[in-house]
């Protein structure tokens, strides 16, 4: 293992991930005007009418998929008393068809936005980075998927056991040196996707709106708790005001 | 009961000239800008016509608003709240930017850097979407004043309802305009489809408001209100809506359309109304009956126990003045001629209308009799069926009954006028034909054909009584204690200034220099003398 080998999984994952905390922090605190998904649906429908919820869908499994692969230790499914053999099929079958999901939703959403002119003009170069770096990042993990049926790599010993060392804080990058090419690739971009997410539109994902299943449906705001829509800031309390009782 | 007070407009629809400066000046002040070229907070829509976006009214199509299950409880038409969710990577019923128009400008830098030619350069249209030539095929008003309604009128939602019975040729076509804005609604639909909760009614007001900092762009508003008012900003992926311009609300003036309607139609006052009973007036089974359920939520401001009430519910003694005087009341519940825009989506719409006397004025002129008597105008209301049943079909979920009331009180007000201006004997007869005296007439034909601004627009100012009386320290420097880094300094001077408040003309901020209860215009002061409370007296100050 060389300095290259523990920049590449150490180093780098902790700066990744830092980015994207405090990313979020920063973004969120002050740019919650550009916080959106920025849809581009009033352009084009047909093709966004099914490509998006396939892509969206397939990525929400594909994500449940990687909690179970990369959060659950085997011991714990071991415990359980789910053979090898078994989890390997669920994980490959249902990968597979939620990974076919999000690359043909994808791939429809590629071709709207490059050949839809009004969406193409709506596209930042951020969006084309971030597009790319998605392809790529869902492209590998679905060659991982594939290989997974035919060759004998098991990644819930290696990148698994990785990806749960950084958050113990007791990183093990000899087994990303180990892993093969085709996981060493997925997971180094997957890791930069990180850094880059707070950059880009992908920060709707963190306001998922489940809270809508909760609230009441007509909402009132009183003015006075709001000026403008920012609440004031502590320290800058006004000096004057009784507020109206409620 | 739960007293809450609402901010409310009528719109006169015999005025209207549809000349669309309410549009153009609600545009230039709230969405002129890259992104929102098709958000029109006001529009003014030909009626019969498709209305803009085209066809928003056809609720089977675009599902807005409510609707009852079949237990009879409220719900969204659009689907509930997990079906929201569900939908939220495509929404299935919004409208596209084509179902609006496809923004465009005109390349005029051609007209300059053309060179020496022949032909005169033009200035050809250019997609404002993809930079490239377009040819313009609709806008917000392009079917304005029944243009090429031989072609499209028949979309029509409302005429589809009356059942296609209206030629559209010239001698036997009908038509009048129709204003819109953000209903303000009592039971919003796009606060309720909002997934996020960025969308919220005023508690002081009632003024429907998008949080531009919580908005995520998931669209679900657009489908919820089906007045198609929340506008989907393309460059910024945020809903934008009429604001009720509520910066010029809180400081006591009309909303911008308001104030610059050519045709002085619009009317601006407070209402008060039990919001615990919102809820189940929306839910009235019966869709005629919407109507009547909507204006027995309104609470009556001179009843005592309303007062007491609003005092409890903290709403500032001079709103319940406003109230009072409020010409939205007067032609809401006194003389009964303004009603709901589509009661029939059940989100209490707070925009009225008092539906046009016109067309069958027109209808009557045109036969040669004299249009202001009162038994002709009468006949013709009960003949000219079509267009009463489309006016029902706007307003009152196609019950004809209310506005045959209100036409015949809008008749009956001509020819009562009519007698009096000619110098005739006034005819009380008339008067009771419709179920009222003759000073209700005049009452009601001051307030709509005279209609003085400042009984067109009361609006109570400054929304915090609390703040307002406190103006002094709120506006000094909050180190200027004793002791503290800016003690003393331009306390004086500074106070002053700022008491005499950002605009004297409108004589809002009565500081405390200024003699309780007087009111400055200085449009109106001829610039001679000075008036009593046109300077503070300062002996008050501090």
């Amino acid at each position: 293992m060389n300095v290259f080998d523990i920049f590449l999984w150490l180093i780098f994952p902790y700066i990744c991930l830092t980015i994207f905390v405090l990313g979020h922090i920063w973004r969120y605190r002050y740019d919650k005007f550009g916080w959106t998904s920025r849809s581009s649906q009033m352009y084009e429908d047909s093709i966004l009418r099914w490509a998006n919820p396939m892509f969206h869908f397939g990525i929400l499994a594909v994500f449940l998929g990687h909690v179970m692969g990369l959060g659950i230790p085997k011991s714990w499914t071991d415990a359980l008393g789910v053979s090898e053999a078994m989890y390997h099929f669920m994980a490959i079958s249902v990968g597979a068809i939620a990974g076919v999901f999000t690359i043909v939703g994808l791939i429809g959403l590629l071709y709207r936005r490059r050949f839809t002119k009004a969406v193409l003009g709506a596209t930042t170069k951020m969006d084309k980075f971030m597009y790319l770096m998605l392809l790529i990042v869902i492209l590998t993990g679905l060659v991982n998927t594939g290989s997974g049926a035919i060759g004998d790599y098991n990644y819930r010993e290696g990148v698994s056991v990785w990806f749960r060392s950084i958050f113990y804080f007791n990183p093990q990058p000899e087994l990303m040196v180990s892993a093969p090419l085709s996981f060493q690739l997925h997971g180094f971009l997957a890791i930069t996707l990180f850094a880059v997410w707070p950059f880009t539109r992908l920060v709707h994902a963190f306001t998922a709106p489940v809270n809508y299943l909760f609230r009441p449906y007509v909402l009132y705001r009183s003015r006075d708790d709001h000026e403008g829509s920012r609440s004031r800031r502590r320290g800058w309390d006004k000096v004057d005001t009784i507020p109206r009782r409620r | 009961m739960k007293i809450m007070a609402q901010m409310a407009m009528v719109m006169n629809l015999d005025k209207c000239i549809g000349c669309h400066t309410c549009s153009v000046t609600c545009k230039q002040v709230w969405t002129n800008k890259s992104g929102s070229e098709h958000a029109w907070f006001n529009n003014v829509e030909t009626r019969p016509g498709q209305g803009y976006p085209r066809t928003y009214e056809d609720q089977e199509r675009w599902k807005g608003g409510w609707t009852l299950n079949k237990r009879g409880k409220l719900k969204l038409k659009a689907g509930g709240r997990l079906k929201n969710l569900a939908t939220i990577f495509s929404n299935p019923n919004l409208p596209g930017l084509k179902d609006y128009y496809e923004p465009w400008t005109y390349d005029y830098e051609n007209l300059t850097t053309a060179p020496a030619q022949k032909h005169m350069p033009v200035a050809r249209p250019k997609s404002l979407l993809t930079g490239e030539d377009t040819k313009i095929t609709w806008s917000s008003n392009w079917d304005d004043d029944l243009a090429g309604s031989v072609e499209h009128g028949h979309n029509d939602p409302i005429l589809k309802q009356v059942g296609d019975k209206i030629k559209f040729e010239y001698e036997q076509a009908f038509m009048f305009y129709l204003p819109r804005i953000c209903e303000h609604c009592l039971n919003p639909s796009c606060v309720a489809s909002c997934p996020t909760g960025a969308i919220y009614k005023r508690e002081e007001d009632g003024i429907v408001l998008v949080d531009q900092d919580r908005c995520r762009g998931w669209r679900q508003c657009v489908t919820g209100c089906p007045y198609k008012k929340m506008y989907f900003n393309h460059k910024t992926g945020k809903v934008e809506k009429c604001t009720f311009c509520y910066p010029r609300i809180e400081i006591g003036q009309p909303t911008i359309c308001s104030e610059t309607c050519v045709g002085r139609l619009r009317y601006l006052g407070l209402m008060f109304y039990d919001q615990d009973r919102v809820l189940e007036a929306a839910s009235t089974p019966d869709e005629h009956g919407l109507y009547e359920a909507q204006r027995n939520v309104f609470l009556d401001p001179k009843d005592p126990e309303v007062i007491r009430q609003a005092r409890l519910a903290d709403i500032p003694e001079d709103w319940i003045e406003a109230a009072q005087r409020s010409p939205i009341w007067a032609l809401v519940n006194e003389y009964k001629v303004a009603l709901p825009l589509h009661p029939e989506y059940r989100t209490m719409p707070m925009v009225w209308y008092i539906p046009p006397l016109s067309p069958v004025v027109d209808a009557v002129g045109e036969t040669g009799e004299d249009a202001e008597q009162k038994d002709n105008l009468f006949n013709a209301i009960d003949r000219l069926r079509i267009p009463i049943e489309y006016l029902a079909g706007l307003f009152t979920a196609g019950d004809t009954a209310p506005v045959d009331t209100v036409l015949r009180k809008l008749a009956a007000m001509r020819s009562y006028m009519r007698d009096i201006n000619m110098g005739w004997e006034e005819n009380e007869s008339i008067a009771e034909s419709v179920g009222m005296t003759g000073q209700e007439i005049k009452d009601m034909y001051r307030l709509l054909a005279i209609a003085k601004y400042e009984e067109r627009y009361v609006i109570p100012p400054a929304h915090y009584e609390d703040a307002h009386k406190l103006e002094n320290i709120a506006t000094e420097c909050s180190l200027n204690v004793d002791g503290g880094p800016g003690m003393g300094g331009m306390d004086e001077t500074f106070g002053t200034n700022l008491n005499q408040g950002a605009d004297p003309g409108i004589g809002i901020f009565a500081g405390p220099g200024r003699p309780e209860g007087v009111r400055i215009n200085l449009l109106n002061w001829n610039g001679k003398g000075t008036p009593d409370g046109l300077f503070p007296n300062g002996d008050d100050q501090p």
